[in-house]
């Protein structure tokens, strides 16, 4: 039987950079499907997934509404831009939870041994995880409207707030996805998130002015990215200067991809 | 190397950091294309550490590997595209249906949307899963489970096939299937290597065996071979009076082909004819006024084969005992 040995020369064949690109696409894209057929297969996921930020906009807006003052405009304008970048990034928590769980279940160990490129396993998912951030910011909007949410640029300022909460929502999947990869323990997992989750969102300019909170908490608030993308975004839908608020929540979210993605793609192809 | 091995493993190692565990150290076996090789051994023996290593997902410390002349660490991308993974650690998508998760392996083995859809079917009707393809996993039993998940090894028709454990755990009617599929697939000329804790699946499969204890190949035959060392049936003698053990012993001792071992009461060894020798057995002991209270022949377990090869039992944790598993009759040995 040298038939397979003769094949030996025709595998070991080196793809070439186009050919590793176009598999990376693909191959980011099946995974990317992956989830979303798995999501359409369980409606009730979906149900309960849109839930949740829905019920954030009634509670942020009629709860503390009232109480919140100090605000140019109407408040549930300054709250959505807020609420939307909450909302994805308490969303990513299913990157982490997800890698953790495929990594104890051991579909992990077949992708491993499968010809995919390998930075598709981290990549698809958090492709996966902009189209459901997508889902669950556009029902919200919806809401936001019914309640008195108003765009005060334009169509297309709103929508390219969309696209920097979205790419910050991919941005942190990578960091996410690389907490459960390093966990390994979906529990632990999505236990790890609330530590990193809870300071960055409630400590920033989401939902209140960062000039309310005490001096030595405003030093954080005011520099860290989850007040930047929610400064950019309430600049894109809200109106005031934009390009510098806007400019800096781009530089963070790349900034994150490029220090977690690779450091989440290298960690999945650890080999020791 | 020579170029008709299918697998070809030389000296491996790996020692695991956490724990300072030596997972491997110095494993050597080959086999040629179109057999079954038989990785026998019992639980943290390292079998799959050297099916992972096998597979490109661990690197190993030292010595090398290849796969059809491809080695696991230069060639891995070509590795992947030789060999398919099934058993107990390669898991399918339990969220996905059984179609999907075939499907979805081979576009991700990079074959075309309507190949992929074609062998998934082609699959889905070979094990039987048709009518249960656009479920979702969460409603299959354990053996159609492990059923879609060897289909899913079988998606790209890979020529060798790594098969970790695959019947451990598996009623007894799918574990027969299993066994028929694997030699169907090595019929056609693949190459499977395939790792147990069971001497009875190795001995009907595999054309050859390697016993791997403590990360190293200890023995390696053809299980005829490695039987015939043995003897083919063992025989345990239970005596009623503990004092009379040495005794007993040295009066089998003609009957078997190595020396008796005693433990208190107990007398166990193997015989090459078990129905003579057992009645042999009695008629001598009693002859000699000894005590019987219990004699039972049994087919040699993987247990024997470790004491035989090593004068120990098998010492790591506890098996878990598959249904159609050898049932070992001496109390505390494989509990």
């Amino acid at each position: 039987m040298s038939v397979g040995v003769l094949d030996a020369a025709a595998r070991r064949h080196d793809p070439t950079t186009l050919e590793r690109a176009r598999w990376l696409v693909r191959d980011s894209l099946t995974i990317a499907w992956r989830f979303l057929a798995a999501m359409v297969r369980s409606p009730e996921s979906i149900a309960f997934s849109a839930v949740q930020p829905m019920l954030l906009v009634l509670m942020f807006r009629y709860v503390f509404g009232g109480a919140i003052s100090g605000i140019h405009g109407s408040y549930v304008n300054y709250l959505m831009p807020g609420i939307f970048v909450q909302t994805v990034a308490f969303g990513s928590v299913v990157s982490a939870v997800g890698m953790a769980e495929d990594l104890q279940k051991g579909i992990i160990e077949r992708f491993r041994a499968l010809p995919m490129a390998r930075a598709a396993v981290v990549g698809g998912r958090s492709l996966s995880d902009i189209t459901r951030n997508g889902f669950s910011v556009l029902l919200m909007a919806a809401l936001g409207f019914a309640v008195g949410f108003r765009v005060q640029t334009s169509a297309l300022g709103f929508l390219a707030g969309l696209g920097l909460l979205l790419l910050f929502s991919w941005a942190i999947g990578w960091g996410f996805a690389l907490l459960g990869l390093t966990v390994g323990d979906p529990e632990i997992a999505q236990l790890a998130t609330f530590p990193v989750l809870l300071p960055f969102t409630f400590a920033s300019s989401a939902f209140v002015p960062v000039s309310r909170m005490p001096g030595w908490l405003q030093a954080f608030a005011k520099n860290q990215p989850v007040s930047e993308v929610v400064n950019g975004c309430r600049a894109l839908m809200s109106g005031g200067p934009t390009a510098r608020p806007v400019l800096i929540a781009l530089a963070w979210s790349l900034g994150l991809v490029a220090v977690f993605a690779p450091l989440a793609v290298r960690r999945y192809v650890r080999t020791d | 190397m020579p170029a008709d091995l299918a697998i070809d493993v030389h000296d491996l190692t790996k020692v695991f950091a956490k724990g300072n565990v030596r997972a491997l150290d110095g494993l050597s076996f080959s086999t040629p294309a179109g057999t079954v090789l038989g990785v026998l051994g019992p639980n943290g023996a390292g079998k799959t550490t050297a099916v992972r290593i096998l597979s490109t997902v661990l690197v190993p410390d030292g010595g090398r590997a290849s796969i059809l002349g491809l080695d696991v660490v230069r060639d891995a991308a070509a590795v992947r595209r030789t060999i398919g993974l099934a058993g107990q650690y390669a898991a399918v998508d339990e969220n996905l249906s059984g179609r999907q998760n075939l499907t979805m392996i081979g576009r991700l083995s990079h074959m075309g949307r309507t190949a992929s859809r074609r062998r998934t079917e082609e699959l889905l009707e070979q094990f039987g899963l048709t009518h249960a393809a656009n479920r979702s996993l969460k409603t299959y039993s354990g053996g159609m489970r492990r059923r879609l998940d060897l289909a899913a090894a079988l998606v790209a028709e890979p020529p060798v096939l790594f098969f970790d454990e695959p019947t451990t755990g598996l009623d007894p009617q799918t574990r027969q299937d299993m066994w028929a599929w694997t030699e169907r697939l090595v019929r056609e000329g693949t190459t499977v290597l395939l790792t147990t804790q069971y001497l009875e699946e190795a001995d009907r499969l595999a054309d050859q065996v390697v016993v791997v204890d403590h990360g190293r190949a200890i023995a390696e035959g053809t299980p005829a071979s490695l039987k015939a060392d043995l003897g083919t049936t063992v025989l345990l003698v239970t005596l009623e009076h503990e004092e009379d053990g040495q005794r007993a012993a040295a009066l089998l001792a003609p009957l078997g082909s190595h020396p008796p071992s005693v433990d208190g009461s107990r007398i166990e060894m193997n015989v090459e004819n078990g129905a003579k020798a057992g009645s042999e057995a009695i008629r001598t002991l009693d002859g000699q006024g000894i005590g019987v209270i219990g004699l039972v022949l049994r087919e040699p377990s993987l247990d024997d084969v470790f004491l035989q090869l090593t004068g120990h039992r098998p010492e790591d944790e506890p098996a878990p005992a598959g249904p159609g598993a050898p049932q070992p009759t001496r109390a505390g040995v494989a509990q």
